[in-house]
């Protein structure tokens, strides 16, 4: 897991590694079960903020499925250029 | 074609200068973007850019292969800095020769588009009131979006 930008702040963490429970098939359940740690993981990873996120490095929507070893990053809406 | 993510400024003539300049290239369009000293209504003292390490690059390189398959591009040079800047420093390059204008002009503008709202960056101001993450802009999605329907349109 990586987290970037004001989501990184907010939870204050920029990486860890988590063991997929059994529940836990698509990023957007990944989510749901980050933000059931409640307190600054609830809030930061809300349903109701337009969050990006990224599988293996590639943009990816809620339905993607997820796998063992998959690098997952939830951040903001990027703002470069 | 040349793509770099670094926290060192860019001499942006020399990185023209250094471009594939084949005798059938007819044109090179180039953008440069920079720092500004003021973000909606509030002044601008620095700002620091973040970035995905291994995914900005190959995003920035899928942008610069969709627009290979659209137009014709003969070189291409991307550059994007991250880390601490100030006002008036650039940010970011992208130079595009083509056989003729019209592919080089539409090319940089495409890439342009998109490395604003698909390559992993994100700014963070530093302000009199405190520092604070720039908000994405809906403009920025729409001159994106705006590709995908002349993709549609000429499909």
């Amino acid at each position: 897991m990586l987290y970037f930008a004001s989501v990184r702040e907010k939870v204050g963490r920029e990486s860890e590694e988590i063991e997929l429970p059994a529940d836990v098939a698509t990023l957007g359940a990944l989510r749901a079960h980050l933000r059931s740690r409640g307190g600054a993981w609830a809030e930061a990873l809300a349903e109701t903020r337009a969050l990006r996120a990224a599988v293996n490095r590639e943009m990816a929507p809620p339905s993607a499925p997820l796998r063992a070893g998959d690098e997952v990053a939830f951040f903001p809406p990027v703002t470069g250029g | 074609m040349k793509i770099c993510v670094q926290r060192e400024a860019f001499d942006a003539g020399a990185e023209i200068g250094a471009m594939s300049r084949d005798p059938k290239t007819g044109a090179v369009a180039c953008f440069v973007g920079s720092v500004r000293d003021v973000n909606e209504g509030t002044s601008v003292e620095a700002l620091t850019l973040e970035h995905y390490p291994g995914m900005t690059e190959k995003a920035i390189a899928g942008i610069v292969e969709e627009a290979r398959r659209r137009w014709e591009v003969r070189d291409c040079t991307v550059i994007h800095r991250y880390g601490e800047l100030r006002p008036g420093d650039p940010i970011v390059l992208v130079a595009v020769a083509s056989a003729h204008r019209h592919d080089a002009f539409a090319a940089c503008e495409f890439i342009m588009d998109f490395l604003k709202t698909r390559a992993p960056f994100w700014k963070k101001e530093e302000t009199p009131a405190g520092a604070r993450w720039v908000e994405a802009r809906p403009s920025d999605e729409a001159a994106a979006e705006r590709w995908q329907d002349s993709a549609r349109k000429s499909a």
